[in-house]
């Protein structure tokens, strides 16, 4: 167990090395090094898993302190891992991910100029994220937080030559760091009340935390969390964030990144269990985020803007779980989905590299007579994640649901929307992989009217963008244009190589049998519940067996009912999809732009003016925020006139303000 | 802490032929005189060479006095150690952790400056030693302050800090804004230096002394039933002392100074001369009045601290000129250290040494790779001549990037830190409102150094029609001075990050032997 | 008396009656030279003097910068002898220590002269 240290040190170690020779190392060569890297710390996992799995369950808590940052009087921050179930757990699911990733990426950048640099980036990326697990205390899973955090943004802007990349990439930055604030004012109050920021002293001090206090602290890491796992405001950016290279996306969706906010939130279940409404409160916008997330899905055009609305749906999930105090699910469901997720990303980048870098779905189909193996396993993850028994998805998502059923007075409730959720991700993930996989080869079809098509879709992207200047919308199509260009009628789509299709079949693999992890059948069989029972603290009860059962039929058959719908109106055609792709759903319920348009506030007139010089920089929800200040800031301009006497009179006004406060305490 | 106690002997006007004089402990002097007499040296002897001495000559002389000065702490701060901290010359000056450490301070951003002002000078084609004299003589008026004890002696620190900064501002003699930031500075700090004096004159007039420890024991002994004129002395204090730190609202000479100032200047002004206004500000406030009279000073610095952290972020925002960004941004970053004076305990002070210490790193050489992008005369400084900059000139972009992502706060670098401590010695005084509105400040100033690394990095040719080639024609080698300036900047920046403990614990030790009356 | 004047305020009453003292002599000054001079106006008189020679130009003419350089230089040894004649005047009250103090002085400004006579301040050309 004393080596958890290395399980951070491998990648740390692969960045270094690929820091200074990765050039040298050369084109396949930086990319296999930074997969042995990553491949190393999913064996040390392995070695420390074993280790811990030998030990009583009561005593599955490792620490080790390797060295003291920052003392501050009383206060010192250990800089220590600490392999407990949770974090083991999390480790194996992210190295071993990870590992995959890389292996995927060798095939999917081999064309690109900078493949050492991406490697760089990928297991710094990885280190990040092991560091946000494997702290010991708060500040270390902060510094983990805002590693991956940075990470995304180098990633997501990788080709930033790419106008819409770089901006997604700011946006997703600077969401984040709202999200940061709450983390880092959550940090402080646990500080101050706790007197210490180990997880260990949390844990053993939260039963005596007041109820409002808990509250509190709750309510800031959630919204710490709403930044980092994409909820309801705060999920804008992800989907944007799908402008980065498909691997990037995979491993930011399915296994680092938006599952650490979860992580965070089960971690944290001490404070939770006395945090009352606060949990009220996660639950409903995870349940929320979930549906509006999934409505969201069923009209996008892009096969990763599909892919990526699911993720912020499947999260919703996750944080209804926990909102209902149900962490095993969460988990349970964070690693099927890691699973499913990650299978389905690398999947569509296996579509989008055979399909000349084209992602419009409207332009796909038939594709499983040229990429057998990518459809085969894609429809794999589809099944999965539509919550089809056996497979693993449908264990995962129906305990969250069962559990949310019996969370209290509104249980049905959550119960009836997140199996709303369910039928919407079935359905939607149907008309993915019809449009993808089967019916007619479309692109085939005029090249010219299509290329229309998709030229207005993306004068609709730059218009989502709003304030963004009209040059942005003309780019936009300008780069519709060139992919237009790159896939022709007489395009022969081919199966990707095996480095791409190797971790495809893994995947599968692993999306077909994980429910196995935690089947609810017998308490022996609920390994998962078994695993994490020591870090968790209260308990949650299922419901009874039969209730139990009446409710899994129900998802079944819902999840059925969204997949024969799909098929109905997809490959039968029975219906008009133009009347269930309602424009409003295609954009995002006018969410984003609506943050664009009101949380620039009364100064948004104020700057327009000047808008085509912040739009370089602004947009969106987070711009809006940012744009606010810079109306602020230009309403106290004025008084920075450059004119020595308005200076001096600023300072004689703060004197004179100084002296009027003096002569309030003065006593003459 | 050791009490200090001045032997209260009236000086006789005739009675007494001889006139006493102090003693003087010159070892314990060494930092201001090798700077003094290093500037005055260097004067004279480059004037009796006339034209002979190399250009990088001056620069090598400054660097080897503020390295010497620097070195000569070393003895002292074990003389500090060993005997407690003392008074010299009558009480005039203390010789303390505190006055030694703002000296390192002051030292370092004489040295990074000096470093990166032999390229510039010789770019802009103005090579000659008075620039490093004044710099050197502005250093000592800064260590003078530092080391104050006595009002007066503050105030005469003060004015050769200043005088030879004003030159300084101005010395660009072919930019015209380099005169008006000259002239800009020189007439709202000589109105500065009246509110300080006249603040002097009134806690003279309450108190009966300018010593400062014979204050403190003076507001111990004795409970003012009239303290009108004490408060007054307080308000027109910090007026002066804020206008030097550049608090708001007495800031707004500091965007104009700092754009207008040749850019390694304006480095120096940032770290530097703020560095000694703070060593001024806490050894008044905190060290004199802040056991005394701390709830009469603190709202006022409190109301500073918060507008200058909210008023230097958001203006700050608002910037196209990256040197004007930076020029707000310190102005926020004094609102983070005024609140280490404000909450006036030894944990907001030694979080205030060492923000100033990261600080001083942090943005000489942010400015210092402003001056070398800014080109021949200094005037390339708006956002869009930073756009491309990650492919032009990868290796300068990367040490920008890590200068401001270390001021916005970016966890293992000394910004962090720095911003860290100063917050958790509010917190520690149960100041949550200045806590969050610090990080609030922090959050926004993060959005805008972010819009400087956007440009450099992902603001690409096919947006604007200019190709970054001809936004930044092919550059030239960076001076080897610059060169080291920026490593040893960006070296100290990321292990103040990493492993603090060494200097934290000197900045706490530096803390816990102060010149101070103990009753 | 009922309400005597604080010795403070006495200590400034002589001088109050010094600056009346001051006001009248002036006023009657003024008044005798008006009665007893003739009063002829002539064109020439209105002129501003200046050292007997007739002014030329406005008054707002340029003067070479070498004067203010000299005007400096005079400002800087004129407070150099501020400092000097009181010092000189107790010079043995201050012992060895005012010796070297007044020494270290005077030094620092002939550097400064060196300084600006190395470059050339001095020659006027």
């Amino acid at each position: 167990m004393e080596l958890i240290w290395l399980i951070p040190a491998f990648p740390v170690v692969g960045f270094v090395v690929l820091v200074l020779f990765g050039r040298l190392l050369g084109k396949p060569a930086a990319g296999w090094f930074a997969s042995a890297m990553v491949a190393g710390s999913f064996a040390t996992t392995l070695v420390v898993f074993l280790d811990l799995l030998s030990t009583q369950s009561a005593q599955r808590v490792f620490e080790q302190k390797l060295y003291t940052w920052m003392p501050a009087g009383s206060f010192t921050a250990t800089f220590g891992l600490m392999a407990d179930p949770l974090s083991i757990m999390m480790c194996l699911f992210v190295t071993g991910i990870a590992t995959l990733i890389h292996i995927y990426s060798i095939g999917y950048m081999r064309d690109d100029e900078n493949f050492s640099k991406f490697f760089i980036y990928l297991n710094l990326f990885v280190a990040s994220m092991l560091l946000l697990v494997l702290g010991n205390n708060l500040l270390l899973t902060f510094l983990g937080w805002e590693g991956v955090g940075l990470c995304s943004f180098l990633l997501i802007g990788f080709w930033h030559t790419d106008l819409a990349n770089s901006s997604a990439a700011k946006k997703a930055f600077v969401a984040n760091r709202i999200g940061d604030f709450g983390f880092m004012v959550g940090i402080f109050l646990v500080w101050v009340t706790v007197g210490s920021i180990n997880y260990a002293d949390i844990r053993a001090y939260a039963p005596n935390l007041a109820a409002g206090t808990a509250t509190a602290m709750a309510l800031l890491f959630f919204l710490g969390a709403t930044g980092k796992s994409a909820q309801l405001p705060l999920y804008t950016w992800l989907p944007d964030a799908m402008a980065g290279p498909t691997p990037v996306s995979a491993l930011m969706h399915a296994a680092t990144m938006v599952t650490a906010g979860v992580y965070l939130m089960v971690r944290l279940n001490p404070i939770l269990h006395e945090a009352g409404w606060a949990n009220d409160v996660i639950a409903w916008v995870g349940v929320a985020t979930a549906l509006v997330a999934a409505t969201i899905a069923v009209a996008q055009n892009d096969i990763k803007k599909v892919l990526a609305y699911s993720t912020v749906s499947q999260l919703g999930y996750m944080f209804l779980a926990v909102g209902t105090h149900n962490y095993v699910a969460a988990m349970f469901h964070m690693v099927t989905h890691a699973f499913f997720k990650a299978l389905l990303f690398l999947g569509s980048g296996s579509v989008i590299v055979g399909m000349a870098h084209e992602q419009d779905m409207r332009r796909y189909g038939n594709l499983r007579k040229y990429m057998p193996i990518t459809a085969g396993t894609f429809i794999i993850g589809w099944l999965a994640i539509a919550g089809v028994p056996p497979l693993s998805g449908f264990w995962s998502k129906d305990e969250i649901l069962a559990g949310a059923f019996n969370a209290g007075p509104a249980g049905p409730v959550l119960w009836l929307l997140g199996l709303i959720t369910a039928l919407l991700t079935a359905f939607y993930m149907t008309r993915q992989v019809i449009m993808t996989f089967y019916g007619d080869e479309k692109w085939r079809e005029d090249a010219h009217a299509e290329a229309h098509a998709g030229a207005d879709e993306a004068a609709e992207a730059g218009d989502e963008a709003t304030g963004a200047p009209v040059a942005t919308a003309v780019a936009a199509v300008d780069h519709a244009h060139d992919d237009h260009h790159g896939l022709t009628p007489d395009h022969e789509p081919v199966e990707s190589p095996w480095t791409m299709t190797f971790p495809l079949v893994v995947l599968a693999g692993f999306s077909i049998v994980a429910g196995v992890l935690n089947l609810p059948f017998s308490d022996k069989l609920e390994r998962l519940g078994n695993w994490l029972h020591p870090v968790i603290i209260g308990e949650h009860h299922m419901p009874n067996a039969p209730v139990l059962f009446g409710l899994a039929s129900g998802a079944i058959t819902t999840s059925i009912v969204g997949i024969l719908i799909g098929y109905a109106v997809y490959e039968k055609r029975k219906a008009d999809p133009s009347k269930i792709e309602l424009s409003v759903l295609a954009r995002g319920w006018f969410i984003d732009e609506s943050y664009s348009k009101f949380m620039g506030g009364p100064g948004r007139a104020f700057y327009q003016g000047v808008a085509d010089f912040d739009s370089k920089i602004v947009d969106g929800v987070v711009n809006g925020v940012g744009k606010g200040s810079l109306g602020i800031g230009r309403l106290i301009r004025p008084a920075q006139s450059g004119i020595i006497r308005t200076y001096a009179l600023g300072f004689g006004v703060g004197a004179v303000l100084l002296l009027v406060f003096v002569v309030t305490r003065m006593s003459l | 802490m050791l009490s200090v106690i001045l032997q209260d002997t009236p000086i006789p006007i005739s009675a007494n032929p001889v006139i006493e004089t102090p003693e003087i402990v010159w070892s314990s002097l060494a930092p201001h005189l090798i700077l003094i007499l290093g500037g005055i040296l260097l004067l004279t002897l480059v004037s009796l060479l006339r034209g002979k001495a190399p250009s990088w000559f001056h620069a090598a002389w400054t660097v080897v006095v503020a390295g010497a000065a620097l070195g000569s702490l070393w003895p002292l701060w074990s003389r500090v150690q060993e005997d407690g901290p003392q008074t010299l010359i009558a009480g005039a000056v203390g010789l303390d952790g505190f006055s030694l450490f703002v000296t390192g301070i002051i030292c370092v951003s004489v040295i990074l400056s000096a470093l990166l002002l032999e390229g510039y000078l010789r770019r802009e084609n103005l090579v000659g030693p008075e620039w490093y004299v004044l710099m050197l003589l502005s250093a000592s008026g800064g260590v003078i302050m530092a080391s104050a004890n006595d009002l007066i002696v503050l105030f005469i620190g003060l004015e050769i800090l200043s005088v030879a900064a004003y030159v300084l501002a101005s010395m660009h003699s072919r930019r015209i804004s380099s005169s008006e930031a000259g002239l800009k500075y020189l007439i709202l700090g000589a109105f500065s230096s009246a509110f300080l004096l006249y603040g002097i004159a009134m806690t003279y007039g309450a108190t009966g002394s300018t010593n400062l420890v014979r204050i403190q024991q003076f507001l111990v002994d004795t409970v003012l039933i009239k303290n009108g004129m004490l408060l007054a002395g307080f308000a027109f204090m910090i007026v002066g002392l804020g206008f030097k730190v550049a608090a708001v609202p007495f800031h707004f000479w500091a965007p104009d100074v700092y754009q207008g100032s040749p850019t390694p200047i304006s480095g120096y002004m940032a770290s530097g001369i703020k560095a000694a206004g703070f060593a001024g500000f806490i050894r008044v406030f905190v060290v004199t009045f802040g056991g005394t009279y701390a709830q009469q000073w603190r709202p006022m610095v409190y109301a500073l601290a918060v507008l200058s952290l909210l008023v230097g972020a958001y203006m700050a925002l608002i910037q196209t000129n990256v040197k004007r960004m930076l020029a707000y941004s310190s102005i926020a970053h004094a609102g983070f250290i005024l609140i280490g004076v404000t909450v006036a305990t030894d944990k907001g002070t030694s979080a205030a040494l060492f923000y100033l210490l990261v600080y001083a790193f942090m943005v000489t050489g942010s400015f210092g790779v402003v001056g070398i992008i800014g080109r021949e005369g200094d005037g390339k400084h708006s956002l869009d001549d930073y756009q491309g900059l990650g492919k032009t000139r990868p290796g300068l972009a990367l040490i920008f990037a890590v200068f401001l992502l270390a001021q916005a706060g970016v966890p293992f670098t000394g910004g962090f830190l720095s911003k860290f401590y100063v917050i958790n010695a509010a917190v520690a005084e149960e100041q949550y409102v200045l806590a969050v509105i610090a990080m609030v400040s922090a959050v926004i100033a993060a959005y805008l150094y972010l819009r400087i690394i956007v440009s450099m990095y992902f603001a690409g040719a096919d947006d604007h029609g200019v190709s970054p080639e001809m936004a930044n024609p092919p550059a030239k080698k960076v001076p080897a001075g610059a060169a080291i300036a920026l490593g040893i900047a960006v070296f100290a920046t990321l292990w103040l990050g990493i492993v603090p403990d060494t200097v934290t614990s000197v900045a706490n030790e530096a803390v816990a032997r102060l010149v101070a009356f103990q009753g | 008396m009922a309400n005597p004047l604080s010795e403070f305020l006495r200590s400034y009453l002589s001088v109050g009656i010094f600056v009346g003292l001051s006001f009248v002599l002036f006023g009657l000054l003024m008044v005798i030279s008006w009665a007893l001079r003739p009063n002829r106006p002539q064109a020439g008189k209105y002129i501003n003097y200046e050292s007997g020679v007739d002014p030329v130009g406005s008054t707002w003419s340029q003067s070479q910068v070498r004067y203010y350089i000299f005007a400096l230089l005079f400002v800087i040894f004129d407070v150099e002898a501020v400092f000097i004649f009181p010092w000189a005047t107790r010079l043995e009250a201050y012992g060895t220590f005012g010796l070297i103090e007044m020494f270290a002085f005077i030094t620092i400004l002939i550097l400064g002269l060196v300084y600006a006579w190395r470059k050339g301040v001095l020659k006027w050309a």
